[in-house]
């Protein structure tokens, strides 16, 4: 397999090896998290702050760097734009996560600890995607 | 490791994970030169849209994350989960699902990836979904709906 493969491979299992670790993909812990006026469970805030801090290293790196390891050039989002769709779409989102306690990462990577409702969610969130496509295009 | 007053959190392990989660990222953006967002990952594989990185190495991301999870459940003999009822999930996910298209990423692409950058569309969603997801908990409570089984 080529590093092109191989690196995501090992990114996406270092990411779901990291959120089960830190509890996310419970989502009795998450929804414990997004309890602040009841019995509030700030685990995942160490999970968010301890990302975030590796990311700010990481992109401290990228200046430094002509191209990626692996890859022809840097892809980096450049919109600064607040628009009615990223808020709008962000605040579904929420009450989807609020809802159920997962958001795309720990449901995917749920599928091997509560496969049936994991894919449940999975199948889900793919009609999600879907039915706004279909939306969108017409 | 415990924190006084709050007895189920888990802030040693949490904070494990996320290290692992932000050097995920951090190998994604420095050796594909991409955003490790999952929202757009997962799209782009099963063909709904998404990021500019190739179906084959969406596919292999998105395998990787529940082969992750395996590999800590084998270690640890096992992880513990308690999910919503069958209802619950699927008007969850399809609210994910869209919301997450429509808003241009989720607790992975805007979270850790564009707050880590301090872009401020990221900022904006993030706490946009913080507060619409500790609204929706705050409000079903209130409303006695218990989803988890």
């Amino acid at each position: 397999m080529s590093s092109k493969i191989l690196t995501p491979l090992a990114a996406g299992t270092l990411f779901g090896a990291g959120l089960t670790i830190g509890g996310m993909t419970d989502p009795a812990r998450v929804r414990g998290f997004l309890d602040i006026f009841g019995d509030w469970d700030p685990t995942l805030a160490f999970v968010m702050g301890g990302a975030v801090i590796v990311m700010a290293i990481a992109w401290r790196i990228v200046p430094r760097m002509v191209e990626p390891l692996f890859a022809e050039k840097f892809h980096i989002p450049d919109r600064s734009d607040l628009t009615p769709s990223l808020i709008g779409g962000s605040a579904l989102f929420g009450v989807g996560w609020g809802i159920a306690g997962l958001c795309p990462g720990p449901g995917i990577a749920a599928l091997v600890i509560e496969p049936t409702l994991a894919a449940t969610f999975v199948v889900s969130m793919f009609a999600g995607m879907l039915i706004l496509r279909l939306f969108e295009r017409n | 490791m415990t924190i006084p007053g709050f007895p189920d959190a888990a802030p040693l392990a949490g904070l494990i994970g996320g290290i692992l989660i932000g050097l995920s990222a951090a190998v994604m953006l420095l050796g594909m030169g991409r955003i490790a967002g999952v929202s757009g990952i997962f799209a782009k594989a099963t063909g709904v849209g998404g990021s500019g990185i190739t179906r084959g190495g969406a596919w292999a991301f998105v395998l990787g994350l529940p082969l992750g999870a395996l590999i800590v459940a084998i270690v640890t003999g096992g992880v513990d989960a308690q999910f919503a009822g069958f209802g619950p999930i699927v008007v969850a996910g399809v609210l994910v699902g869209i919301g997450t298209r429509l808003g241009s990423g989720c607790t992975s692409g805007h979270g850790v990836c564009g707050v880590s950058r301090l872009s401020a569309r990221s900022i904006v969603a993030t706490v946009t979904f913080m507060i619409a997801g500790i609204v929706t908990v705050a409000v079903m409570n209130a409303m006695g709906m218990e989803v988890l089984k």
